[in-house]
């Protein structure tokens, strides 16, 4: 039987292959990530975890291979050979829509395919207010409202009414990541964990599909990283979206996924529940070179 | 400080105190002095001096000694006088001395008396026409300054050679209204629009570049917009510029002592000259104010977001969706625009414009205006406007020395506020959807 990512993937990976001049980073990487499942993406440092990232996301072009979003039912998936073929994006349809990510610059995979993501070092605008910060979030939306400048320079009210909607909007983020009172407050004043929360809510103000978090536990404290698990379900249970992390914090891959991939040089060594990965022999002799007993022989032997 | 020399003076022993310190001050007094030789034999040892028909050299160096001997004495005399070494206790001074601007209430009153003094500028009893004269000149870098302030301050791209779009719209101006007969308010706007469209054609070669190399390509672009100028003789007639530009006019009346039509025969005036500069003086008024009025909009508008986003970073501008390509040209060509009528007012208030005019230094001098003020800070880049023009005027007497004078001042409001004189930015939304009044005039506090 296949698994629920394969019946009704929002993101299908195929054969992708990034090559840095000699370097090969990533390696014929096949997965799915299940609609409004959470999939983790780990392995050990220099895997070329945050290579797939990029390469979902629009920073890097792929070498090879190719990476589908789809939106809404099946039905759509009937066009895929055609639009592959056809040299096109995307393709959108009443039932759903189809986008190959491989083609497209990072700011279209955000405003077309719907795809938000999050940065391993924080990247916020760190002097602008957070408010402010969650409103660039929604610059297209509030751009088209504005008319194109037109409108906005003269205050017309359609405008005015946009930018209430999206500070609304940007507020009742700043609401689900317990900062509600610090939108008026530099962004980067903020202390670390709450920067990483401000980077989620600012990605979710773009009204995603996909979510894409790099490393969101990293820096954080036990109890943090616990709060970032209850917002990471929450945001699935409420927004209906699915969310791709890597992450190195066991605590947070093992309690919150549903999926797990993991790779090592850049190639895909298990794919499965987080009960399969874990028991994998594969997944820990790459976290720890060999297992246990090896190391204990090996031991014993320098000793004697 | 002068407490803390006290008391430590008044612990030791005097004299054991003055002996234990004599070494170290002379050390530091003698380094001081190499210093300041090895400055001053360059800038006084030797100067030309005009003998006739021929220029001859002229030996100086006793006042390069001169000038090493008066350092030596003057520092040595304030490492006795007082505790640790002069160079950190000048910048603590300076740090103490953050006086300047009080935080909060200072925008809210300082813009609006600003514009209220413009406008009355004219008809106080001391605007004599050098006054006036000097008044236009600072409202047009004031115009120049906000143009540039929202390519470097606002999006964070650093433009060596806006003055390439000031020569443009100078140039378009001087042109259309010669070749065309078309008066000053419809050649205006195409010049407008013509720096506007040189600034997208220079946008896109440099979309790539951030910092240095943007500054560099820049740098070259203005240069090649001069080089141009001075070649292209059948268009601009090279060095010798073009002259005979029309000047504005009042709804078709003229500012001439004779004639029909003329300003001073419809209102029953007596002819002034002064009456064209008055009327000069408020073109540029209100066109600086447009300028600083869109751009405090612009500001608050999603494209105005997106500029300081730019600036701030880029990678998660893309990330969310955010056109760089188109962010970064439209304000390249805004800035450009106002430039170009900066420029176009120039040609028009000087009947006569030459490639002379836009030369790199005046690139310089509008980049440290909006560096001085504060990036991003309207009120800011008035002030150091004003500051900086009126100052090149103000310490004219000084001929050569001016310079001195200027460089000198420069260096110390960095050092004083290192990031510019208002560095404190105004947040474009509140929560709850409420307006920091400040902000109207400014970006101040």
């Amino acid at each position: 039987m296949a698994s629920r990512w394969e019946r009704d993937p929002v993101l299908t990976v195929e054969h992708l292959t990034m090559r840095f001049g000699g370097l090969l980073a990533v390696d014929n990487l096949s997965f799915s990530a299940g609609r409004g499942d959470i999939t983790a993406l780990i392995g050990p440092n220099g895997a070329g975890k945050t290579t797939v990232f990029n390469c979902i996301t629009g920073f890097y072009k792929p070498s090879e291979g190719r990476i589908i979003l789809k939106r809404g039912g099946d039905g759509v998936m009937g066009e895929l050979a055609a639009l592959t073929e056809s040299g096109r994006r995307f393709v959108e349809r009443e039932s759903g829509a189809l986008y190959l990510l491989e083609r497209m610059p990072e700011n279209q995979v955000s405003q077309t395919a719907q795809v938000a993501r999050t940065f391993q070092n924080i990247r916020l605008f760190s002097g602008m207010t957070v408010l402010e910060n969650l409103l660039v979030a929604q610059h297209n939306d509030l751009m088209t409202a504005s008319g194109f400048s037109i409108g906005g320079i003269v205050g017309a009210k359609s405008y005015r009414d946009a930018e209430a909607t999206a500070v609304e909007f940007a507020l009742h983020w700043l609401e689900r990541v317990d900062l509600a009172g610090r939108a008026d407050d530099a962004a980067g004043e903020l202390a670390y964990g709450d920067q990483r929360r401000v980077e989620i809510a600012r990605a979710m103000c773009t009204k995603p599909t996909l979510l894409c978090l790099d490393e969101p536990a990293a820096g954080l404290n036990a109890r943090e990283s616990a709060d970032l698990n209850t917002l990471l379900l929450s945001i699935r249970e409420q927004e209906e979206i699915s969310i791709l992390l890597i992450e190195h914090d066991m605590g947070v891959v093992m309690g919150i996924s549903d999926h797990i991939v993991v790779l090592d040089y850049g190639e895909k060594i298990s794919d499965g529940t987080p009960k399969q990965v874990r028991e994998d022999p594969a997944v820990v002799a790459a976290y720890l070179g060999v297992e246990d007993e090896h190391v204990e022989a090996a031991t014993k032997e320098i000793a004697s | 400080m002068a407490e803390a020399a006290q008391t430590t003076r008044d612990g030791a022993a005097p004299s054991t105190a003055l002996v234990s310190r004599l070494a170290p001050a002379f050390k530091d007094a003698g380094i001081a002095a190499l210093i300041a030789l090895a400055l001053s034999v360059p800038l006084l040892s030797e100067r030309t001096v005009q003998q006739g028909s021929s220029l001859v050299l002229q030996n100086r160096w006793w006042l390069a000694f001169t000038a090493m001997g008066l350092v030596f004495v003057g520092r040595l005399a304030l490492n006795l006088l007082r505790e640790g070494d002069v160079t950190s206790r000048v910048s603590a001074v300076l740090d103490q001395a953050k006086i300047g601007l009080p935080p909060t209430d200072f925008g809210r009153w300082l813009a609006p008396a600003m514009i209220a003094f413009a406008v009355i500028l004219p008809f106080m009893p001391f605007s004599d026409r050098y006054i006036m004269d000097v008044s236009i000149l600072v409202l047009t870098y004031v115009m120049l300054g906000w143009g540039l302030n929202i390519v470097v301050g606002l999006a964070g791209l650093l433009d060596l050679g806006y003055v390439a779009f000031y020569a443009v719209g100078a140039y378009s101006f001087a042109l259309i209204a010669i070749h065309f007969d078309l008066g000053f308010w419809i050649s205006l706007p195409i010049a407008g629009a013509l720096a506007a469209l040189w600034g997208l054609i220079l946008g896109f070669p440099v979309l790539r570049l951030r910092g240095d190399y943007l500054a560099i390509v820049t740098l070259a672009f203005g240069e090649i917009i001069r080089v141009v100028l001075l070649n292209w003789d059948d268009l601009t007639n090279g060095p010798n510029g073009i002259s005979g530009i029309p000047r504005p006019t009042l709804f078709g009346l003229q500012f001439k002592a004779f004639g029909d039509d003329t300003f001073a025969q419809f209102f029953g005036l007596s002819y002034s000259p002064l009456h064209r500069i008055i009327y000069l003086y408020y073109i540029i008024l209100i066109l600086a104010l447009i300028t600083c009025l869109i751009t405090i909009r612009l500001r608050r508008l999603p494209i105005g977001r997106a500029w300081e986003a730019l600036r701030e970073d880029e990678i998660a501008c893309r990330s969310l969706g955010i056109n760089t390509t188109n962010t970064k040209l439209t304000a390249f060509a805004i800035g450009a625009m106002f430039g170009g009528f900066a420029g176009s007012f120039f040609a028009a208030r000087q009947g006569f414009i030459s490639p002379q005019s836009f030369t790199f230094i005046e690139s310089a001098i509008i980049l440290a205006i909006v560096v001085l003020g504060g990036l991003g800070s309207q009120i800011g880049v008035a002030i150091a406007a004003i500051i900086l023009i009126g100052g090149f005027e103000l310490f004219r007497d000084l001929e050569q020395y001016r310079m001195l004078v200027f460089g000198l001042a420069m260096v110390f409001i960095m050092v004083w506020r290192p990031r510019g004189l208002i560095a404190t930015r105004a947040p474009t939304i509140l929560a709850g959807g409420k307006r920091d009044p400040p902000e109207t005039v400014g970006g101040a506090q």
